[in-house]
């Protein structure tokens, strides 16, 4: 059997699919943000050393894997725009970017609030903390960028460049622990190696982490499902949506 | 097989992130002596750090080396990477996470007499979260192995 994969490249097959997903993936995020919650603030022990201070990492590392992940996926779907010409996929990339941008400055926000009872410094240069704030700036670049131009593929075109080249930041984010000394702490969680932290800690973390991704999705559904209607406004199914709406 | 606009859109993006990638590999190594947030105490030691400007020297604060002044402001350590030491003072409010033994990274400028007066200190911690419990046997199991190598 030959699966017709892009049955759903197309916003017209993609909009009302997207709205059948959007409720499970919200659902889902609000069961185990309640659940990650629970266990990160009732259930998690105290810290040896920072007290109940720690209790940051349940919203600062999965705030800062997300930020991570979504610029990939962002520049992934911002590349097969390009290379295919798919409206969808550059809808897509567009429809990442803001959520993307608001879970780094929320690590950059979280980590701040924490580092000046812990560290003794609101904000230091180190490579850690300046690699996260240029991927702020990537964010904030695209969405300007993306904006300021009037013509949605040329707008789609200039996007995706810039969001190609960015993709460098990702891995110096993630290594920069590991190349250069930092104040900021490596990672408690690695490939292949037991993770650094009690059982418990562990999973309000992880849990955390999967509502984040759930809420990501949810939110980026419910975006491109907006830009799609603003974009394909002229297209023959929006006119028939709208047409079906008010009858 | 003629080869399809959208391929060849695919190899120059690939192309274009393989460059990219590569002119951050050669800049980031330029810049690697830039990019370090601190020095060690061998380093200082060695005489690889910046001369006559403040530097950070980042380690271990050697435990028994806190001393306060009579002020109650005044502090005196050492910071150690376990094969040198520099003895550190520092005027100001030490943050939470300040402990003997553990990390710290401390901004200033190397005295004639060999002290780093620094202007700055900030605690480096780990990336070990426990509860307390825990941080306690293990602190009980690793002294109980010690005595068990000590004796001669």
């Amino acid at each position: 059997m030959k699966i017709n994969w892009f049955k759903y490249s197309s916003p017209q097959t993609f909009y009302p699919l997207a709205e059948k997903m959007i409720p499970w993936f919200a659902w889902l995020a609000a069961i185990l943000a309640v659940a990650g919650l629970y266990i990160s603030f009732v259930m998690a022990p105290t810290d040896f050393q920072q007290g109940e201070a720690y209790r940051i990492i349940f919203v600062h590392v999965p705030a800062a894997w997300m930020s991570m992940v979504i610029y990939i996926v962002m520049a992934a779907w911002a590349g097969l725009g390009l290379a295919l010409n798919a409206r969808l996929s550059a809808m897509m990339a567009q429809a990442l970017a803001p959520t993307g941008a608001i879970f780094t400055l929320l690590a950059l926000v979280t980590g701040s609030l924490w580092g000046k009872p812990m560290w003794g410094a609101w904000w230091v240069w180190d490579a850690r903390l300046t690699s996260e704030l240029i991927l702020l700036f990537l964010y904030l670049g695209f969405i300007a960028l993306q904006s300021s131009i009037d013509d949605p593929r040329r707008a789609d075109r200039a996007g995706a460049l810039l969001a190609l080249v960015g993709v460098v930041n990702v891995p110096i984010i993630y290594f920069s622990v590991k190349w250069w000394n930092t104040l900021h702490q490596g990672s408690s969680i690695n490939m292949g190696a037991a993770p650094k932290m009690a059982a418990t800690m562990l999973l309000g973390m992880l849990l955390m982490a999967l509502a984040f991704w759930m809420y990501t999705v949810a939110v980026a559904l419910m975006r491109v499902r907006c830009i799609m209607l603003e974009r394909e406004r002229s297209a023959d199914w929006v006119k028939a949506l709208s047409l079906g709406a008010k009858s | 097989m003629a080869i399809k606009a959208r391929h060849k859109r695919f190899v120059l993006i690939g192309i274009g992130l393989a460059l990219v990638g590569l002119a951050a590999m050669l800049i980031l190594n330029a810049f690697q002596s830039n990019m370090v947030f601190f020095y060690t105490p061998t380093q200082v030691e060695k005489g690889e750090v910046p001369k006559g400007t403040s530097f950070r020297i980042g380690g271990l604060v050697v435990p028994g080396s806190l001393k306060r002044g009579d002020d109650g402001l005044t502090v005196r350590f050492a910071i150690t990477d376990t094969s040198k030491t520099v003895p550190v003072i520092y005027k100001g409010v030490l943050p939470d996470l300040f402990k003997e033994g553990k990390g710290v990274v401390a901004q200033g400028k190397v005295g004639d007499n060999g002290v780093f007066t620094a202007s700055e200190v900030l605690a480096k911690h780990d990336e070990n979260y426990m509860p307390p419990e825990a941080a306690e046997a293990l602190k009980r199991a690793q002294a109980q192995s010690k005595t068990l190598i000590m004796p001669k």
